[in-house]
């Protein structure tokens, strides 16, 4: 028995398909590359938790400059490094809005930690989402301050060096220090199974922004194939062997889980 | 009858926030205006009209948080004192770029680097030419009296709003510190979100299913969009130069020597003008009250009649351009001033102003 | 009118309180007034000085280099400012610690014992008032009735119960004067 394409499109069949919050436009960024699959489960967390008009993103300086282009809903465009300081007067201006960052490792770990530490200090109830792939890509695969000892990039052609270049930033469990953060976790994408428990991150980082609880992180360990100069799967490949030996997958701190 | 209270402009920046609906401070401590923050901190205005007062950790934080603030539509300011000024300037680039709506306080001191901090008026290209990166301009407003920092703070916001630009009320440590009275107006209350959507439909306020999503930024990337954009500006910069000159005069009409002066300078010339009158002197004061725009065409018309000019500013001589620019070589111009916190007397300028015109 | 008054001690004399209440006491007779510490140099060394302006109509200049009242509390603040009183004006000034007293003889000069005042009413806070009470009785600008609302306004609230004790300040002052 043969089934028409009308058939198949029939709603009651649809068992996948885009997010609603996912806009036409184009995506810019490379195949491969995992900001496509973090904006998708994103729009997803806030089309499934029905606040697409209460949420007020903030993008980076870096490759999701242009995330706004991407998921229907209100954006700010912040200046490189300020992302956290946007959220902190949007939230305490507006303190019924679901506010999020979305920042790269240059973005938030090098130009704005000032920004970061400050915010996760005061214990802004905001969501930061953190993709660490180590390295510049927007600019073109310079050193970020989470590139791996002995990684190749652009501006370390040799290799990160420590006496030249001192040593990488693991953001996410320097923040976990701070009494103001609520949640902070560590998730990738490269796998269904890895992508479904980011999704929950995600969802969870949000429920908190709304608990007045402090500042919830979820920071996604990231490739850069084009950067990293790998086909995408030799990419997520050495992510596992070499990324997650530094930057450990799992939650580093949940204040309500802990009680 | 209005109450009138004693006051320093510092402390009239606070009380003017608060009694004019304004919706959130973000600032960080520097001399001479740390005023500012302490008497909203004390004042706890969070408690009685909702206003969020914020220490950031440094301008660069508190002029961001402003134009976060700004995104969504509310009344949003920070203040500061030249340095830290001069790290905001990229802020008020970016929010020049993105069209937002602000009022920044720059009570100015000495400088360049860490300099003094005393009275200086030595931001004036800073602030009035640009500061940060970029083709823009500040609306620039320049108070003269506690009074005068009390009434532009919503001065200021009326014009940001109005035109979806960066307001500067650029003061100086004399008009910050000195304490005055200052008649209080009624209270404004702040704007209701429904108010804010009206006044700001372009605001990050959520996005309802009826509109498109905002998107607040100054990124074009494509060169021709870029240039667009420019021109719109230029645009909007033109109405701005037609319609918003402020200035005052004080003895001009008759006047043959007319001095050039703004902010707590223009009250030291209104002595020196005193004082000349008395000596049989025909002298006279023109005070800008807007810096951006400037009063060129007032400074023109003043030229005609005049045997010579002068500007006087606490600095080494930055208004003055725009004085012979207006000027435009129809009367000598001529130039004293103070710098590094050093704060002149009407004696002194009545004589440099005689040096320079050879009256002695 | 307008009275351009110098008020210079050391830090802790209570100058710039004194220079407030006299500002705000203005007001109250509905004056104009200006109030101004003073910058630079002659700050350090733990000297203080407010410049205060009363005038019947708007002030230009807040900066002025002569004064129709000089009120000196301390030797620095009686070298540095007794040149300044414009001719006629007034001079007053606090003889304790002064070796070297005033040499014009075309101004008006008195002295203040201050500190006598306050010990004599146990309060050492008093002595500016003291000092306001002495300018007063020589130079009457502003009405007692409006010296106390001035007070009430410049002492916060939770001090009110100190009023009384500073208003006997003023009209000890004022018999004080030499």
């Amino acid at each position: 028995m043969s089934i028409s394409t009308e058939e198949i499109r029939k709603p009651e069949n649809i068992v996948y398909r885009r997010p609603a919050l996912l806009t036409d436009n184009v995506m810019h960024y490379c195949p491969g590359c995992s900001h496509g699959t973090v904006h998708k489960i994103l729009a997803e967390v806030i089309e499934d938790m029905g606040i697409q008009d209460k949420t007020i993103g903030i993008c980076p300086v870096g490759c999701s400059v242009f995330a706004y282009n991407y998921i229907d809903i209100d954006w700010q465009e912040a200046a490189h490094g300020r992302a956290p300081a946007l959220a902190t007067a949007t939230k305490r201006l507006c303190p019924d809005k679901y506010v999020f960052t979305y920042q790269g490792d240059g973005d938030l770990a090098s130009i704005g930690t000032a920004e970061i530490i400050h915010a996760c200090g005061r214990g802004e109830n905001i969501v930061v989402i953190f993709i660490n792939n180590g390295i510049y890509g927007m600019t073109g695969g310079q050193m970020a301050p989470t590139t791996l000892i002995g990684m190749k990039t652009s501006t370390t052609p040799y290799g990160r060096d420590p006496k030249l270049n001192g040593f990488p930033l693991v953001i996410a469990d320097m923040l976990a220090h701070l009494d103001g953060t609520a949640y902070i976790t560590r998730q990738s994408v490269h796998t269904a199974p890895a992508v479904r428990k980011a999704k929950a991150a995600i969802r969870k980082a949000f429920e908190y922004s709304q608990k007045g609880i402090g500042l919830s992180f979820v920071e996604i360990v990231s490739t850069c194939n084009s950067g990293w100069k790998m086909t995408p799967v030799d990419a997520n490949k050495w992510m596992v062997e070499h990324m997650f030996e530094k930057y450990p997958v799992g939650d580093i701190k949940d204040v309500l889980a802990a009680k | 009858m209005a109450e009138k209270i004693l006051m320093k402009g510092n402390e009239a920046i606070a009380i003017s926030a608060i009694r004019n609906g304004v919706d959130g401070y973000f600032g960080y401590p520097i001399t001479p205006q740390s005023e500012v923050m302490e008497t909203l901190m004390k004042e706890k205005p969070w408690e009685s009209t909702g206003m969020v007062v914020l220490q950031a950790e440094s301008e660069t934080s508190s002029i961001n948080m402003v134009y976060g603030g700004a995104s969504c539509g509310k009344k949003v300011m920070t203040s500061s004192s030249s340095p830290g000024v001069s790290l905001m300037c990229e802020g008020i680039s970016y929010m020049a770029g993105a069209e937002l709506p602000c009022v920044v306080v720059d009570v100015m001191r000495g400088g360049p680097g860490l300099g003094t901090i005393q009275p200086s008026q030595s931001d004036y290209n800073q602030i009035v030419k640009g500061g940060g990166h970029g083709d823009y301009h500040n609306i620039v407003i320049a108070p003269a009296s506690a009074q005068d920092m009390y009434d532009f703070i919503d001065w200021g916001f009326e014009l940001a709003f109005k035109y979806r630009n960066p307001v500067v009320v650029l003061a100086d440590g004399i008009i910050g510190q000195m304490m005055e009275k200052v008649e209080l107006h009624p209270m404004k209350p702040r704007r209701t979100d429904e108010e804010i959507l009206q006044a700001a439909p372009w605001a990050t306020t959520g996005k309802a299913a009826t509109r498109a999503r905002n998107i607040i930024t100054s990124l074009s990337l494509d060169a021709d969009i870029q240039e667009k954009f420019n021109r719109k500006l230029k645009n909007k910069y033109d109405i701005i130069e037609q319609t918003e000159v402020k200035y005052s005069e004080y003895m001009a009409e008759d006047a043959e020597y007319i001095f050039v002066a703004f902010g707590c300078s223009s009250r030291i010339c209104e002595a020196v003008v005193d004082e000349l009158r008395g000596e049989g002197i025909k002298a006279g004061l023109l005070r800008p009250v807007t810096l951006y725009p400037f009063p060129s065409k007032e400074i023109a018309r003043l030229a005609g009649q005049a045997r010579s000019m002068m500007s006087v500013e606490l600095n080494l001589g930055q208004m003055v351009d725009d004085v012979r620019l207006a000027v435009a070589g129809a009367c000598p111009v001529y130039f004293y001033g103070r710098q590094g916190g050093n704060i002149f007397t009407p004696e002194e300028i009545v004589m440099e102003f005689k040096k320079a015109n050879s009256l002695e | 009118m307008k009275e351009e008054i110098i008020i210079a001690g050391f830090g802790g004399q209570g100058v710039l309180s004194m220079g407030k209440i006299l500002a705000y006491s203005a007001i109250m007779q509905d004056m104009e007034v200006t109030w101004m510490p003073s910058y630079g140099p002659e700050m350090r060394g733990g000297t203080a000085n407010v410049c205060v302006i009363l005038s019947d109509k708007k002030i230009g200049s807040p900066i002025v280099t002569k004064y129709d009242t000089v009120i000196a509390l301390n030797q620095q603040s009686l070298d540095k400012f007794e040149k300044t009183v414009k001719p006629g004006g007034l001079l007053l000034y606090d003889p304790n610690g002064i070796t070297r007293t005033p040499e014009r003889t075309d101004i008006e000069i008195h002295k203040i014992d201050a500190i006598e005042v306050a010990a004599r009413l146990g309060n050492s806070k008093v002595y500016n008032m003291a000092v306001l009470g002495a300018f007063l009785k020589l130079r009457p600008v502003v009405a007692m009735e409006n010296v106390e609302k001035g007070l009430a306004k410049s002492i916060p609230a939770r001090y009110g119960s100190l009023i009384p004790v500073n208003k006997a300040a003023i009209e000890e002052g004022m018999k004080a004067v030499e």
